[in-house]
């Protein structure tokens, strides 16, 4: 009796052990389990090792003054952030300073990559081989050196803002940065900003209009010229009838520096120059491997077609070739916005100079400023590669 | 840099054991070798020469220390620090000493967890800008381009200085001191801010010196001196009067040549310093002639000052605060009794 029982109780332990279902649910427990205990052990460490260095935060730093001048400058003027202004602001500022780059140095780099991506795969023999040369020299140096070598030779030479000559009394090139005037809008540029608005609307229902229309009829309507007049004619002409509502702020030289107008510091230039040429190496890569993939017998079947080259290229090869494309492409957008954190050998101010650097320096709270700067690449790393997978999956084969 | 806050974050997190009591000392003694952290080069305070030899009056700091804890100046190796790394390394004791131009705050003595042990250099904050600009105070410099160097005091009394002068200005902010030179230098900046006696660095450095005036003004009062670590009283102690001896000695009027006749010294004070009446440095687990032998290695501190950045030196720095105390400065040590 006893022995039938304990037979039977083995029998349902096996019988459970042997269970796929709880096996899997089991494992993954123990394996959060030992990763919580871990975390647990880590931070129970941290708090201790911090006490014995007697470097425990104390209250809330985010709200103290920074106390340090060194965000002057916050991408399209969103903010301004002075020495006054709690710290939590200089980590905003320098956040968005951040994703400005980021931004620009993945439009710049994908545009020059894709035109050098393609221009290697060109029969032309002159123009596969500058293309190459490109690809090799920025690919095999270091970005850091690039950054230096750009400033140095590039930007640091220019002449300063006294001895720079104005072109028209309008743009300065100096090493205190390019000068270009800012546009003031007067009575009446709201309206121009409402026509060239709906230009842009019309122009959108007009594509998709045109669309239709070919895919039911074969009709070709035409479309460039069309969008080109309602995005730029009609409004330019609403401009010129409303007296021309905006006046122009001219950079004019007051002291030290100029002053007035639009300002591209050269710290900034520098970087997203260097950014933007590295990258665009490693993209035309990708490119190039991406349209290598699509099989030959595609491009003949599509000029057998009678289609034309550049046809061929727009509508047969590339959206082939996206689908090999776009993921290696996605690291690479995270690797540029990653890279910019070297912003400070020039000095550009973003999140690692201006927030993990001087703020953590002044501030003393390594652990904090360090475990928000990882959230904030971490985040903005998450939200680039969601972003792409949704352009992804548009692009993907789809298998019907 | 990154790499450095990121191991100590790390170190933070995983080390299992913590600091015990004069546990530096035995480090040191074990190691044979004092680790200590220095400038990326300031001429004068601590900069390396082709062979990577290191001289400078912060440099000189350390020797002493090693002589009288090692009895050998040679035994130290130099850990070449940014403003921003310097205290993380500190902290994590990835080096045993920080003898590299810092100013002593509340901040850093307070709640970084360190301990400053005295003063090596009275110095202040000054501008330095081109001849030619034609500027002769610093109340001129309005709209100014600023070349600065991140993670020091001298962005704080910056903003504080145009904030309450009602002038503005574009921060150059990098991180090391060459970057800020080569700025300064391609003129991407009007005026260059450090402590006084780094100017004079930066400028015995520069192509042209002659092309470039230090401003009358003096905006803030930086004493730089040694740090360590808080809570290794016995090592914070050894440091602190190791550099005190230094003074001390130049009062007396012993050099480094000097110590080994000392013991016959008329002074008492002359013949407690260098071990050969009763056995002071005892008390600090060293030998009893472990300050004597710092004397003998490095000089005193008159013989360092001039040796490194004296009026006969590249830097040229008069002895102004730093004198003694008996000659008009506020060099001041406590007695040696």
């Amino acid at each position: 009796m006893r022995q039938d029982l304990y037979a039977n109780l083995t029998g349902i332990a096996v019988d459970i052990l042997s269970n796929k279902r709880f096996r899997a649910i089991a494992f993954q427990l123990i394996v959060l389990l030992g990763f919580l205990g871990l975390l647990a052990y880590i931070t129970r460490n941290a708090i201790h090792n911090m006490r014995e260095l007697n470097i425990l935060p104390k209250g809330n730093f985010l709200t103290e003054p920074g106390s340090v001048d060194n965000l002057g400058w916050v991408a399209l003027d969103l903010m301004s952030v002075g020495a006054r202004d709690p710290i939590w602001m200089f980590f905003v500022g320098s956040a968005i300073n951040t994703i400005y780059i980021a931004i620009l140095g993945i439009f710049f780099a994908t545009v020059l990559g894709f035109i050098i991506g393609v221009m290697r795969l060109s029969p032309n023999w002159l123009v596969s081989r500058v293309a190459a040369v490109y690809v090799e020299i920025f690919r095999n140096v270091p970005l850091l050196l690039w950054i230096l070598l750009i400033n140095a030779i590039v930007f640091l030479p220019w002449p300063s803002p006294k001895e720079a000559i104005p072109v028209f009394d309008a743009f300065v090139a100096s090493n205190r940065g390019l000068y270009a005037p800012r546009g003031i809008p007067l009575d009446g540029a709201s309206t121009v900003g409402f026509v060239f608005l709906a230009g842009i609307i019309a122009a959108i229902v007009w594509s998709v209009y045109t669309r239709r229309v070919q895919a039911k009829t074969g009709k070709q309507l035409p479309v460039f010229w069309v969008n080109a007049a309602m995005i730029i004619a009609v409004p330019l002409a609403v401009f010129f009838v409303m007296g021309q509502p905006l006046s122009w702020e001219t950079p004019q030289l007051k002291g030290f520096n100029y002053s007035g107008g639009v300002k591209l510091l050269p710290q900034f230039l520098a970087l997203l120059t260097a950014l933007s040429l590295y990258t665009a190496a490693f993209i035309a890569e990708i490119v190039r491997a991406g349209i290598l993939s699509v099989n030959k017998g595609q491009r003949e079947a599509a000029s057998s077609l009678g289609l034309r080259p550049n046809l061929v290229m727009n509508l047969v090869i590339i959206p082939q070739a996206l689908r090999v494309i776009i993921p290696p492409l996605t690291s690479q957008y995270l690797n540029l916005t990653k890279n910019s954190s070297l912003a400070i050998v020039v000095g550009y101010q973003e999140i690692v100079a201006v927030f993990m650097g001087t703020i953590l320096n002044q501030s003393g709270r390594a652990v904090e400023i360090i475990g928000m700067t990882m959230a904030f690449y971490l985040s903005v790393s998450l939200l680039i590669s969601f972003i792409m997978n949704i352009y992804n999956r548009a692009v993907a084969l789809k298998e019907r | 840099m990154k790499n450095i806050m990121l191991t100590t974050v790390a170190a933070v997190a995983l080390a299992g054991t913590a600091f015990a009591q004069s546990a530096t000392l035995d480090a040191v003694m074990e190691r044979g070798q004092l680790i200590c952290g220095v400038s990326t080069g300031v001429a004068g305070f601590s900069i390396a020469d082709d062979g990577g030899n290191y001289t400078g009056l912060d440099v000189d700091v350390c020797r002493a220390v090693a002589a009288a804890v090692l009895n050998d100046a040679q035994a130290v190796k130099f850990v070449p620090l940014t403003s921003k790394e310097r205290f993380t390394a500190l902290q994590s004791g990835e080096i045993d000493v920080l003898s590299r131009n810092t100013t002593w705050t509340y901040t850093r003595d307070v709640d970084l967890g360190l301990e400053f042990v005295g003063v090596s250099y009275y110095d202040g904050q000054g501008f330095m800008v081109r001849k030619d600009l034609g500027i002769s105070s610093a109340s001129e410099l309005d709209g100014a381009s600023v070349c600065v160097i991140t993670g020091t005091t001298t962005e704080l009394n910056l903003a504080d200085y145009f904030a309450s002068n009602g002038m503005s200005y574009e921060g150059v902010v990098v991180e090391t001191n060459a970057e800020t030179n080569q700025n300064y230098e391609a003129g991407r900046c009007d005026v260059f801010t450090t402590d006084a006696s780094g100017l004079a660095a930066n400028r015995s450095q520069m192509a042209e010196p002659e092309a470039h005036m230090i401003l009358p003004e003096i905006i803030s009062k930086e004493p730089l001196g040694p740090v360590v670590r808080h809570g290794d009283n016995v090592w914070g102690d050894i440091v602190r009067w190791t550099l005190n001896s230094l003074i001390i000695a130049e009062e007396k009027g012993l050099t480094g040549a000097g110590v080994a006749a000392a013991g016959d010294s008329g002074d008492p004070e002359v013949r407690r310093l260098v071990g050969a009446e009763g056995d002071k440095a005892a008390s600090l687990g060293l030998d009893s002639d472990a300050f004597g032998r710092a004397i003998a290695a490095v000089g005193n501190y008159g013989e360092i000052f001039e040796r490194n950045v004296g009026p006969n030196t590249p830097v040229g720095l008069e002895r102004g605060l730093n004198a003694q105390w008996t000659k008009g400065g506020i060099l001041y040590a406590p007695p040696f009794r």
